[in-house]
């Protein structure tokens, strides 16, 4: 890889985690409402999958921690946002929010709260670019805790039994919300989970986005080949809470700092002050690049939308221009 | 004009809109290879081929999820789910998932995708292959409810739902499979929306859906051999439901029974009952009653399970009851 994608990725990642620290103070300032989980420390797993995906091309789905996800998709940060904020030119017009990011636009096909439910989605996505027959994929981002829900199993089975197009990242963060995976789960290695299913899979370190960008490859090579689904694990570690509402008590803080020596953020970029690519200077500018574009421009676009109208409250329920031939309503002759 | 068993007829819609469109397929368990516990895709997948006529394994949620899925990329699946007991398993996908995409895309991604599942009594099948729980799918916002009540709208509406661009729910019987009725020959649409009189009348107002609007038109024939003349409304549709077509009836007939093989308790009787108080109240000349099922889950023993779901008989006799005859 050339050394200005490698730096342009360096700046995708302090990006998102600049994003995600400012929802984090728009959440404090009762900016932003609901449930809010935020990404610092995963961001080389969806940044260097997504790398070596096809956005807008490809489909992509997630769970309920999905800002970066969509934005690495092709999701207009400024829209991301703006649904943050409730507005109606958000990604999902206001209707959404933190959790349920869509943009159908670049084919990310949405963040979902129900822990394990994007699984047969994926599938389903799969299922029809397979039909359809193009050189789509579906790939599939969720955490180590939603492998526990019957549609994980279910879905495997389904994925490897018709050969699907779908790639499933697990990104293991070792927490289901506030329980460790050896307290939730078995089989802690989730790469193991999916040999009953024939389902070809590797477990790989989450935090070096060289190692992520090089295993994506593969993976993704052999789910656009035809041969049908992959599990790709991807060890990482969430350095928020789940939510905004976690105290933090189920873990240590000797776990915390050892994991903050594996940030994605200062590997990539020592790596590249080593090679020469970058220097502290650079960096230092790109923060304040990347904080004064936050802040003039998304910020103050999400701040300046305006809201959903009440008058609007049903719309989207069902599909607001029905074709009268096959909804009606049915007509009585008059006796 | 062919009459056709409710089976045949579910069967020509899907045989034709799978002709229609490629993008259509059909999705569930032992409806290829085997053809279908209720026949409704026999021959199918031997025309159309295992990638358009898929057996799935025994997995609602996901399977119904995969259809969910596809549909959100364009395809128009027709899901059965082989009892709506079974159905419950699936619910995280049709509540969760299907009803709700749309609206929390801000309208930008849409499910059409069409789920058909029998509910109903049938012969000693016992609790856990009993249930009705229509209720359930009409109390969800984002999802069009129907209830074919014969061949014609099982067939109609099932082309409907397949081209509309919501999730549909499908609501057949077990007892209705092998019903007769004429279909014709010409390929036909029926709405999705709007309930139908199927029997004009001016003295008493006979409401059912599903397998119940049979218990009413029975009772509806025993009544006019007393000289009473009954209205009886298929509502056909359970979401959107017509709220018109049932005041302009009470405000006929002035006096209603509401006849569903449900539980009462937050039925499709509650909220019909519901409606007629808000839309039509001072037009009642007598109190309407609901004939329901009763709130037990449904035996096995025949004389017990006959107890526990409301017949033609009952039908009359609530009748007989609003009308002031007993």
């Amino acid at each position: 890889m050339k050394a200005s994608d490698r730096k342009r990725l360096l700046r995708e990642m302090i990006f998102y985690r600049r994003f995600e620290e400012r929802c984090f103070e728009a959440y404090m300032e009762r900016k932003i409402g609901g449930f809010l989980h935020l990404y610092p420390g995963q961001e080389a797993v969806a940044t260097g999958v997504l790398e070596r995906a096809r956005t807008g091309h490809d489909y992509v789905i997630t769970g309920y921690r999905d800002h970066v996800h969509a934005m690495k998709a092709g999701a207009p940060p400024r829209e991301v946002m703006a649904e943050l904020y409730g507005k109606e030119t958000g990604s999902s017009r206001g209707r959404g929010g933190s959790m349920h990011i869509f943009d159908p636009t670049v084919n990310f096909m949405g963040g979902y709260a129900l822990v394990g439910q994007p699984f047969p989605l994926a599938a389903g996505l799969a299922l029809a670019c397979q039909h359809k027959g193009t050189d789509q994929i579906a790939i599939c981002f969720l955490g180590d805790g939603a492998n526990n829900q019957g549609t994980f199993h279910e879905t495997m089975n389904m994925a490897s039994l018709w050969k699907l197009p779908v790639l499933f990242v697990c990104e293991n963060n070792l927490y289901a919300i506030g329980t460790r995976i050896n307290r939730s789960t078995a089989v802690t290695d989730q790469y193991k989970r999916v040999c009953g299913y024939n389902i070809p899979s590797s477990q790989h370190d989450g935090q070096d986005i060289d190692v992520v960008m090089e295993a994506a490859e593969k993976a993704i090579d052999h789910v656009r080949s035809g041969n049908g689904p992959y599990f790709i694990e991807f060890m990482t570690y969430r350095f928020r809470g789940h939510s905004m509402s976690d105290s933090g008590a189920y873990r240590s803080k000797a776990e915390e700092r050892e994991w903050a020596q594996r940030d994605p953020i200062l590997i990539l970029s020592n790596k590249l002050k080593t090679e020469g690519v970058v220097t502290d200077e650079d960096i230092k500018a790109m923060e304040q690049e990347i904080d004064d574009e936050i802040e003039n421009d998304i910020i103050k676009f999400a701040e300046e939308s305006p809201e959903p109208r009440v008058e609007d409250l049903t719309k989207y329920v069902l599909d607001d221009n029905p074709d009268p031939r096959w909804i009606g309503p049915l007509q009585n002759s008059e006796a | 004009m062919a009459e056709l068993a409710y089976w045949e007829a579910i069967r020509r819609a899907h045989d034709e809109e799978l002709a229609n469109d490629p993008m259509v397929i059909a999705m569930g368990e032992d409806i290829g290879v085997a053809g279908g516990t209720y026949k409704a895709t026999l021959g199918l997948y031997e025309k159309y081929g295992e990638k358009r006529i898929i057996d799935t394994p025994i997995s609602e949620n996901s399977y119904t999820g995969i259809g969910i899925g596809a549909s959100m990329a364009g395809m128009r699946p027709i899901i059965e789910i082989m009892s709506i007991n079974f159905a419950l398993l699936a619910l995280d996908t049709i509540i969760n998932a299907a009803a709700k995409i749309r609206y929390m895309s801000g309208g930008r991604v849409q499910c059409p995708i069409v789920i058909r599942t029998p509910g109903g009594t049938a012969h000693q099948l016992a609790a856990q292959h009993s249930a009705r729980l229509a209720r359930v799918f009409m109390s969800t916002a984002g999802l069009r409810v129907v209830t074919p009540r014969g061949p014609l709208d099982a067939y109609g509406m099932l082309k409907s739902a397949v081209r509309c661009n919501d999730p549909v729910i499908v609501i057949e019987h077990e007892q209705m499979y092998n019903l007769r009725g004429e279909v014709p020959d010409e390929e036909t649409f029926r709405p999705l929306e709007g309930a139908e009189i199927v029997r004009r009348g001016s003295d008493i107002t006979l409401i059912g859906y599903n397998y119940s609007v049979h218990l009413c038109l029975a009772a509806a024939e025993r009544l006019a051999a007393d000289g009473v003349q009954a209205e009886v409304i298929d509502l056909r549709a359970l979401k959107p439901l017509d709220r018109e077509t049932i005041r302009r009836s009470v405000e006929k007939t002035h006096r209603v029974v509401i006849a569903e093989e449900d539980e009462a308790p937050v039925g499709v009787g509650a909220e019909i009952m519901a409606i007629i108080n808000e839309d039509c109240f001072f037009a009642l000349d007598a109190q309407p009653i609901r004939i329901h099922a009763a709130d037990v889950p449904v035996p096995y023993n025949a004389t017990l399970e006959k107890a526990a779901i409301p017949d033609a008989d009952d039908v009359y006799q609530g009748a007989l009851k609003v009308l002031g005859k007993i």
